[in-house]
């Protein structure tokens, strides 16, 4: 076991028993669970986590931390939603979407990296002033009616694969090969765990810290997608409390919080985990309220635990 | 024999502290050349500009037949510098071959090649006499002479032919502190330029071949190791404010 434990893949192992576990538990708390549309549900609604997941596994792995992520989804539709009821074609609109959100994650990269300051306070700022101006510009009202191509990307299907989980499987997958099999991964996990060490290797750590703040907003921009494409609207506080629960799957996930160890397997399943959670509770009707209490406590729990790891390694 | 490395009056100010004040030392292969003082002499300051982490404010560093007014990280790395730190620089949190191939990786198509890294982080260790069974081994877990034979694998991973340590043996034990000064003799044996940094002058006296003496920014004397001892080192830090005068 011990030998064991030096592999993230044990990890992800008994993640993956406790994902089936819940899924047994599930389907006997609720008959509504085991069925083939309660798991496209579940799915769906993962979807748009799937990508937030993806991008925080990046940052927290590299020791930093980025709140702004939900907040960059309602910025996002803004932006968006601007530009179409301007007559601005779908195709634009997404495009300038995805480039003011990967503009946002490298600015929140490059306040961190150039003036060293704490990730969070970066991120908390940006996400306080971007919910702000959206509240602002949209007038606290709520825009609809965005026309096919965002429906599409929202809850469209290819044969029988629904849209936004095709590509939030995709983005899974490849950034799962960068982590695991690129040095892009190597130093990513390394400056998480030794920057200054990582910057005498030669490496540019000012460069890598803004491109994956930068990942991070873009992945945050397709969820953004998602979410308007899924409603049909842009929402001004869509997005709102969304990085709390990438937070929590990445770390249920085996990410650890300070930095230098991680993956994105983990995070997958365990934001699966936390959706199925979600849903058992939504279909024994059980309040929101309370669902956000039960993510409050995983977080809390496994920031313990993965605490526990490293304050045993440094009395070691 | 001319040395090949060479840091020729070199200065250094942190706002109104001077670090460096004129200091000048050599380093010829097949050498190890230790540079002793006490706290606060500029030790750390003359190896940082070395390898690249600081720029002088003036003074010039010759490596081989190239001169330069300063190095940057990789322009240092490039010319063959190579430095371990106090710290050591490894991620306690990545294994082994990881930590030896930092910012060296191989890869085909841009894909890491894992298995061929392990394999030449094997015969490294092998070659280095470096006891480490596994290198699939997270650093974090390993003895302090351990890490520092990751250190050493790291640099003669890099090629680099002028290898710096800065206090390799601090907190070792006895057995692990002659183990590592042994792998660095042995590197010097090779042919590099070795630089150490070290407060214990037994050590310093065991394994160099030169030593350099710093105070107050400045180095007091360099010299063969064999035409020199403990005592004279010891007096040359107590007593340097007669020889430098007032400053």
């Amino acid at each position: 076991m011990a030998k064991l434990k030096k592999s993230g893949q044990s990890y992800t192992f008994v993640l993956l028993l406790v994902m089936l576990a819940m899924i047994v538990v599930m389907s006997f708390v609720s008959p509504y669970f085991l069925t083939l549309e309660n798991f496209k549900n579940v799915l769906n609604q993962s979807s748009i986590y799937l990508f937030l997941v993806v991008g925080m596994a990046y940052v927290i792995a590299a020791g930093e931390i980025d709140l702004s992520v939900g907040a960059i989804i309602g910025f996002e539709g803004m932006v968006m939603s601007n530009l179409y009821y301007a007559g601005v074609p779908a195709g634009v609109c997404l495009i300038a979407g995805i480039i003011s959100s990967v503009f946002i994650g490298a600015f929140n990269g490059w306040l961190v990296a150039k003036f060293r300051i704490n990730s969070f306070i970066v991120t908390l700022c940006t996400m306080t002033v971007m919910r702000g101006i959206v509240l602002l510009v949209m007038n606290s009202r709520t825009r609809y009616g965005f026309g096919p191509v965002f429906a599409f990307l929202g809850s469209g299907q290819i044969g029988i694969i629904n849209m936004p989980i095709l590509m939030a499987i995709i983005a899974v997958i490849i950034a799962d090969l960068i982590m695991r099999k690129t040095r892009y991964g190597v130093y990513t996990l390394f400056m998480g765990s030794n920057e200054v060490a990582l910057s005498r290797a030669g490496v540019n750590t000012r460069r890598h810290k803004i491109s994956i703040f930068a990942f991070s907003g873009l992945l945050a921009g397709l969820a953004g997608i998602v979410v308007m494409g899924r409603l049909n609207s842009a929402e001004p506080l869509a997005g709102t409390g969304y990085e709390m629960d990438a937070i929590a799957a990445v770390i249920l996930g085996g990410t650890v919080l300070e930095g230098g160890k991680g993956s994105i397997s983990g995070p997958f399943i365990a934001c699966i985990i936390l959706n199925i959670i979600k849903d058992g509770l939504t279909l024994l009707g059980v309040s929101t309220h309370y669902q956000e209490i039960i993510t409050g406590v995983i977080i809390i729990i496994s920031v313990l635990v993965s605490g526990r790891d490293m304050r045993r390694k440094s009395e070691v | 024999m001319d040395s090949y490395v060479k840091l020729n009056h070199i200065c250094k100010n942190f706002n109104h502290v001077k670090a460096l004040n004129d200091a000048s030392i050599e380093a010829f292969k097949g050498e190890v050349l230790a540079i002793v003082g006490d706290n606060g002499a500029g030790k750390s300051t003359l190896i940082k500009i070395l390898s690249g982490v600081l720029r002088p404010d003036s003074g010039e560093i010759r490596i081989g037949e190239k001169s330069y007014s300063s190095l940057s990280v990789s322009e240092a790395l490039n010319a063959g510098v190579s430095t371990v730190y106090q710290d050591l620089a490894l991620a306690n949190t990545l294994n082994v071959t990881t930590n030896i191939f930092i910012g060296q990786e191989i890869t085909k198509h841009g894909i890491l090649q894992k298995d061929e890294m392990d394999r030449q982080a094997r015969k490294l260790l092998d070659d280095l006499d470096v006891d480490i069974p596994d290198t699939a081994e997270i650093a974090g877990n390993l003895s302090g002479g351990q890490r520092q034979g990751i250190a050493v694998a790291r640099l003669v991973n890099r090629g680099g032919n002028i290898l710096i340590f800065d206090e390799p043996t601090a907190a070792m034990g006895v057995v692990e502190a002659s183990r590592t000064l042994k792998l660095i003799r042995s590197l010097a044996d090779k042919g590099m330029v070795v630089i150490i940094i070290c407060h214990n002058l037994t050590q310093v006296f065991d394994t160099a071949d030169r030593v350099a003496v710093m105070r107050h920014g400045k180095v007091l004397v360099e010299k063969p190791a064999s035409e020199s001892s403990m005592h004279e080192v010891v007096a040359l830090l107590t007593s340097a404010d007669k020889i430098l005068g007032d400053e």
